[in-house]
């Protein structure tokens, strides 16, 4: 061996936040390489703008307030859609490292466990960044208007921010503890579509069956559509912008633990 | 020297199955053991409690002077583990992988960088390592992730079959990179089901089966306990075979009339075959091919786990 070593000496809290920054730059490259992702997550967002504009717009509008558009009704609603189906990725990410034995490698080195979580977690928000970035830019180009003044956009992002880390993490716990990548998918499913639809991302609820609408006005989702909703459109976010931002820290500092906890118990025994 | 690694009276089960039934063993350090065993016998559950993936259910387990279960991150870094299954990042490319791995074993980026060029070289990746390594053969494979657990020079390294599906050239290479590895003073624990390969390269060989520890020993040690060396004569026609038996008619001859072929034990090379092919030149008994079996550890596995080691 020619090459003398050198190793970096730090406390542990830093270099616990370096191997974070190291696992980040992993995942990161993992979602520019997959190309296949990459477009979907260009181009799913804008079929599904355009063609719920198209095919329920005319219908549902007759039910909006006066003066607001289908369109401007729908744009909280489908990124807080599109960040929640987005988060699976974060699961499948994960399991896919459990299943691989990569993850036995890097139990094996001295490094945090928890890094390798980050790096999933945080990637995943760059991407839906990305998404949502996209969605807006295209809703506008079709004729959204959004009232929102600079504060309110500051507003706007973290709380999608919040939402995606909460989503994140809680898909974390979901690829640690499903044992394929199919079970991923279905587990993810059967929890993100009943919530993202029974809510208020599509329609408004008052056209819902009563145990419904009590559900969908009620449940974290549509707290979060409605804080962004009424932001966008320059309505009062009345308690929506407190109750969502409580729901998205609570599930935040609920999973990330509980994650932690899961990820180490997984296999050692 | 001291032992770097110390095993006792190690259980380990899975649900109700017993895996490991009380197994004891050490590793001097600087030196070379392996782990012999058919499959199933523990070989992979043995090298990920030492390696700090898996917990276990009684004994002690020192590696380094470290608990494995209490000073985990000290004994992490201190090995390098190459599993069973090649534990690589496929997306990343192979210079990729060896960086990253080099930081989080604490690594400046320089160090990680200049290491990972130097490993390159080694094992002969360098044309290779700016692909994603999913682009990479079996054996680069296998490179790549025996470079990745070099990359700190761990004083410690796990092999869990590290030539398993290699092709005879890149299985000697692999060994050539073990020797060295050994010569620069590294510890080494490698599983295998080549008995030839433990044969090769270790100092010690521990045969596990079911468990347990069943036998133990330099490869000289295991193999003296089946016994000595042995004389093969092969003849042309069961005529001459027979003739030669009756007129050899030594103690632990054994005769195979299907290969036309007969053994026997000898202790003196040089004194025992002059007696022999002079007693056979005498009544004109025509030998169609001679040989020296030594005994092999396919003799000393076949004889302690009381089966081949593909069943
Ligand atoms: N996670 C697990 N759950 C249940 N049983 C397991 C698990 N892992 C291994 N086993 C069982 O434990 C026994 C020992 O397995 P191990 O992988 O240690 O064997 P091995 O000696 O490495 O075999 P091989 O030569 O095939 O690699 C086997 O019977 C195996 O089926
Ligand atoms: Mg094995």
């Amino acid at each position: 061996m020619k090459t003398k070593l050198e190793f970096v000496e730090a406390s542990k809290a830093s270099l616990a936040f370096r191997d974070s920054l190291i696992m980040i730059k992993r995942s990161s490259r993992h979602i520019l390489r997959n190309i296949d992702q990459l477009l979907g997550t260009f181009f799913q967002p804008i079929m599904f703008l355009v063609l719920f504009v198209a095919v329920f717009g005319g219908a549902i509008e007759l039910g909006l307030p006066e003066g607001v558009s289908y369109l401007s009704f729908l744009m909280a609603g489908i990124i807080v859609q599109t960040v929640a189906f987005g988060s699976t990725t974060t699961a499948i990410a994960i399991c896919n490292d459990l299943q691989k034995g990569i993850v036995d490698r890097f139990r094996s080195l001295p490094m945090n466990n928890l890094a390798v979580l980050n790096g999933h977690v945080i990637s995943d928000v760059f991407r839906n960044g990305f998404s949502t970035a996209v969605m807006i830019i295209v809703g506008i180009i079709i004729g959204f208007r959004p009232q929102a003044n600079f504060v309110e956009w500051l507003v706007i992002a973290g709380i999608l921010l919040l939402f995606t880390l909460a989503f994140s993490w809680l898909m974390a716990i979901m690829g640690i503890i499903a044992k394929s990548v199919e079970a991923v998918q279905w587990l993810t499913f059967i929890i993100i579509f009943p919530l993202t639809f029974a809510s208020s991302a599509f329609v408004p609820t008052e056209g819902m069956p009563w145990a419904l609408k009590v559900f969908a006005e009620n449940q974290p989702i549509t707290q979060v559509i409605e804080a962004v909703r009424a932001l966008f459109l320059g309505f009062p976010v009345e308690n929506y912008l407190w109750t969502s931002v409580a729901w998205c820290v609570g599930a935040i500092v609920l999973s990330i633990p509980i994650a932690a906890y899961v990820y180490r118990k997984k296999n050692v025994n | 020297m001291a032992d770097t690694i110390t095993v006792n009276n190690l259980h380990k089960s899975y649900g109700k199955v017993e895996v490991l039934k009380g197994v004891n063993f050490s590793v001097k350090k600087g030196t070379i053991l392996a782990l012999l065993g058919p499959n199933g016998a523990g070989k992979t559950t043995t090298v990920r409690i030492l390696s700090t993936l898996l917990s276990y259910d009684k004994g002690s387990v020192q590696v380094g002077g470290n608990d494995v279960k209490k000073d985990a991150d000290k004994v992490r870094s201190m090995i390098g583990l190459t599993g069973q299954a090649a534990a690589v990042d496929e997306l990343l490319t192979g210079r990729e992988n060896l960086i990253m791995m080099g930081r989080l074993y604490r690594l400046t980026h320089n160090s990680a960088k200049e290491r990972a060029q130097e490993l390159l070289e080694d094992f002969d990746l360098v044309d290779a390592a700016d692909r994603p390594a999913k682009t990479y053969s079996g054996g680069m494979r296998r490179r790549l992730d025996l470079a990745v657990s070099l990359i700190a020079a761990p004083p410690l390294i796990f092999l869990d079959e590290p030539t398993t599906g290699l092709d005879p050239r890149s299985r000697l290479a692999m060994w050539r990179i073990i020797e060295q590895l050994v010569k620069d003073g590294t510890t080494i624990l490698l599983t295998t089901q080549y008995l030839e390969e433990a044969d090769q390269l270790a100092d010690n060989i521990i045969v596990i089966d079911n468990g347990k520890v069943i036998a133990e020993g330099s490869a000289n040690q295991l193999k003296s306990k089946i016994g000595s060396d042995r004389l093969e004569l092969t003849f042309n026609t069961i005529k001459v075979l027979n003739n030669a038996t009756s007129v050899i008619k030594a103690k632990g001859l054994e005769v195979d009339e299907k290969e036309l072929k007969l053994s026997l034990p000898i202790k003196d090379t040089n004194k025992d075959v002059r007696g022999i092919l002079d007693k056979l030149a005498k009544d004109k008994i025509k030998i169609d091919s001679m040989g020296i079996h030594k005994p092999t550890l396919d003799d000393v596995f076949l004889s302690v786990t009381g089966k081949g080691k593909e069943d």
